[in-house]
């Protein structure tokens, strides 16, 4: 038996539903870690979180319908995160409160529509799909859109690259050199709907925030220069997710007649990435003592 | 106003909800002059820069700026602002965003971009720093590294609010005296904020003295005396020297201060 064998299972590159997943996961976890290092930059991690809860109301009113599920995801992320760039509230408490108050009140919609959907489709899966993910059960037929989706976002957050560092450093000199940080902190969420979209699709919208903020969270440790934070950040996040998809695909055999869940074994991946991000950037002591507080 | 004029405010005027921040300020900047805002807390410093720059719109008055070379805005240095430790921003990349910063699209820097930027690095004494991230600099660094991208532009004013505050005593000499250089060989107008003016008396050419929503401008000796601070403050001051250093003392409290006190005693009169 070949070493690759052991690692890559036979059938494995040529089984369907895991060619979905892997073309679906890729563009995933590579929107999810681009836009993740923005989202941690800019401290809304709160808010990604936020906005995948709230997109779960519009995955579970697509599966009530009969609608793409990916669609459903997009229009509510969309939505709330336009109504969040909106209400521009500045302070920082302020905002978690609003937030806080609008993912409860996503996540309440889901448990209503997830329970009508139950009782007329009689099955409980959708449940699990949508908030938990179910990679093996994405159709093919969504990869077109799934990759016009993740190309959108890099573009959009390819065009504001600049004022969107700068402004990370201080919104105030972003404004005062010129920048329209208002239009750039639309297309930021923007892109951040579309990402978390993406993310719900495969690892499940209450996972999602581990595919956006885990590893763009652990290249930042480390990571000195902006291009390099998205580079770690891109392939930590790929990486968990072919990993992860591997590993569950490989579980068949291990516990026989059944698998494990794709998403959990992502999410153990992108943490153990994050804790050798850790050793790997220990915060180094600071020089000086007149840094402000 | 003068045709050398880097900046001129006229009759400006600011109110917050009905509250008056600056009634009628005016003063000019000379081309290339070193300029010290004055101030207690409070007085209306920060949103005298915010209306120059003009992130907030005054009520009425005018302000003025001489259109730098190659369309350069105004260098500014914003107030105290905390980097996070892991912000993936070297020095050398702030500086660079100081060329291009608000520019939509994939930055494409050329060489010549490049050499700007080390210029300016070395410029500000920061070519030790360049590499390492910006939000694990100390004070004094950090305020280097936000003078080059403020300058990196070439700029003809410079604005910077409260630059030497949380600064020690060392790091305050060396900024201000780095200031100073960079203005003259730039003949860039400068204008900083400080609520203390003592560690800038000897190399300001003008002050800028802010009080009850008013200013008054001119040479050091002639702006900071008890009778043109009186009539500013509308109320009695001294102006006291004490070991080469300049106190600026009320001889009463002024009615609004008394009110205070007999509202909350542990709340002290202090003007700058």
């Amino acid at each position: 038996m070949h070493l690759l064998e052991l690692i890559v299972p036979p059938g494995f590159l040529a089984n369907g539903p895991v060619h979905t997943a892997l073309i679906v996961g890729a563009g995933a976890a590579v929107v999810s870690a681009i836009v993740g290092v923005f989202t941690v930059m800019r401290g809304q991690s709160f808010a990604g979180h936020a906005l995948a809860d709230v997109s779960s109301a519009g995955g579970s009113a697509a599966f009530l319908l009969g609608l793409n599920p990916l669609l459903g995801f997009l229009g509510v992320a969309a939505l709330a995160a336009g109504g969040m760039e909106w209400a521009d509230v500045r302070d920082a408490r302020e905002r978690d409160l609003v937030t806080g108050v609008m993912l409860g009140v996503g996540l309440g919609l889901t448990a209503l529509l997830l329970y009508l959907g139950t009782i007329r489709g009689s099955t409980s899966g959708a449940a699990i799909a949508i908030l938990f993910g179910s990679m093996f059960t994405i159709p093919a037929s969504l990869i077109p859109l799934a990759l016009t989706v993740a190309g959108v976002a890099l573009v959009a957050i390819a065009a504001i690259y600049r004022p969107l560092l700068l402004s990370s450093l201080s919104a105030d000199l972003a404004q005062a050199q010129g920048a329209r940080v208002r239009r750039m902190g639309l297309v930021h969420a923007l892109a951040l709907a579309l990402a978390v979209s993406l993310a719900a699709m495969t690892v499940g919208a209450i996972l999602s925030t581990a595919l956006l903020i885990g590893p763009a969270a652990a290249a930042l440790r480390f990571a000195d220069r902006p291009g390099r934070a998205l580079g770690w950040a891109v392939a930590i996040g790929w990486a968990a997710t072919w990993g992860g998809i591997l590993l569950a695909y490989d579980s068949f055999y291990w516990t026989p007649g059944h698998g494990w869940p794709v998403s959990f074994f992502i999410v153990v991946l992108i943490f153990i990435g994050y804790l050798l991000a850790g050793l790997a950037g220990r915060r180094p002591a600071r020089q000086g003592l007149e840094r402000p507080a | 106003m003068t045709d050398t004029a880097a900046l001129s405010v006229h009759g400006l005027r600011v109110s917050f909800s009905g509250r008056p921040v600056l009634k009628d300020v005016q003063f000019e900047v000379a081309a290339g002059e070193f300029c010290a805002l004055i101030g207690a807390n409070g007085s209306g410093k920060t949103t005298l820069l915010k209306a120059i720059l003009g992130l907030l719109r005054p009520q009425s008055g005018e302000v003025r700026i001489e259109p730098g070379a190659a369309g350069a805005r105004i260098g500014y240095v914003p107030q105290k602002i905390s980097i996070d430790p892991y912000l993936p921003l070297r020095s050398r990349d702030v500086v660079a965003l100081g060329l291009d910063g608000a520019r939509w699209g994939w930055p494409r820097r050329s060489r010549a971009d490049d050499a700007r930027v080390q210029e300016m690095l070395e410029a500000v004494g920061a070519i030790e720093f360049a590499e390492r991230r910006v939000g694990q600099l100390s004070g004094g660094q950090q305020q280097r590294v936000l003078i080059a991208h403020a300058l990196v532009r070439r700029p003809r004013l410079l604005l910077l609010d409260e630059p030497l505050a949380n600064l020690d005593v060392r790091s305050t000499a060396e900024i201000v005296a780095l200031l100073r250089r960079l203005s003259a060989q730039y003949r860039t107008a400068v204008l900083l904020s400080a609520h203390d003016m003592n560690p800038l008396l000897a190399v300001i050419d003008r002050i800028v003295y802010l009080a009850s929503c008013c200013a008054v401008s001119g040479k050091a000796d002639e702006v900071i005396r008890t009778e043109v601070l009186s009539r500013l403050y509308g109320y009695h001051v001294d102006v006291v020297r004490v070991h080469g250093r300049v106190v600026v003392i009320a001889a009463h409290e002024p009615e609004e201060i008394r009110a205070a006190l007999a509202r909350d005693p542990v709340h002290t009169a202090q003007v700058p």
